[in-house]
């Protein structure tokens, strides 16, 4: 069985009930989570909403190379990658990632190469809609970065 | 009947088309690049090539790929999950 779990879904991220369902083998000495939050402001500016959009049968592809990646770098026995699409209010939790392994050197450094992954390399866009209706469509500063190394 | 290729936008690309996706003649010769440089003055695209990735048949795709009838092909603005 896959022990990654990859999901793009436009209803709330639930992180207790994930959390509840997660199985934990006994050679598991670690599990750390990141939540990705819609903060309020950004560069500035003071954020109304996001709007998620997302090529999806791309993006799961994406996070399932991400996810053996990272299992394979940082020995993880688990990952889980869960993000939002559609309209997001300033609170509302956008992303979620896991990474369950031996230690917590491991978990901590597979946790952080999961979402640092998907920030650069999922296809999965926001636009920023601010208080006075202008809005932008955000980019993440390494993607040309990424585009010429790849 | 001439070749066609499908084309679906995302983001910024959706915006400026005013389109999800499309049909559009296949020329002959023509790579990713050269569709979208067409697509680029047709609906003022405002991102340069060297900002995008492409996929092909939901496989990203070098920018020089050769086109074939029936891919389906999608350009990738600067994506920012999380």
């Amino acid at each position: 069985m896959d022990p990654h779990v990859y999901r793009i879904q436009s209803q709330n991220i639930n992180c207790a009930e994930l959390r509840q369902n997660l199985a934990v083998e006994n050679h598991t000495g670690g599990l750390v989570f990141f939540e990705g939050i819609v903060r309020k402001q950004n560069h500035g500016l003071t954020v109304r909403y996001l709007d998620y959009e997302c090529y999806d049968v791309l993006a799961i592809k994406e996070m399932q190379r991400i996810a053996k990646e990272a299992e394979e770098r940082f020995q993880l026995a688990s990952t889980g990658q869960i993000h939002r699409v559609g309209r997001l209010n300033v609170g509302d939790v956008a992303v979620l990632v896991y990474a369950m392994a031996e230690h917590r050197q491991e978990a901590f450094a597979g946790c952080r190469y999961l979402i640092d992954s998907i920030k650069t390399r999922v296809p999965i866009w926001k636009k920023e809609v601010y208080e006075d209706n202008s809005s932008t469509w955000v980019r993440c500063h390494e993607h040309i970065n990424h585009v010429e190394h790849r | 009947m001439s070749s066609v290729i499908e084309i679906k936008y995302f983001a910024v690309l959706k915006e400026y088309s005013g389109k999800t996706s499309e049909q559009v003649a296949l020329s002959n010769n023509e790579s990713a690049e050269t569709l979208y440089r067409k697509l680029q003055v047709q609906y003022r695209f405002p991102l340069a090539t060297a900002e995008l990735r492409v996929a092909i048949n939901d496989e990203f795709a070098s920018m020089d790929t050769l086109l074939h009838a029936n891919d389906k092909v999608i350009f990738i603005p600067p994506v920012a999950g999380g």
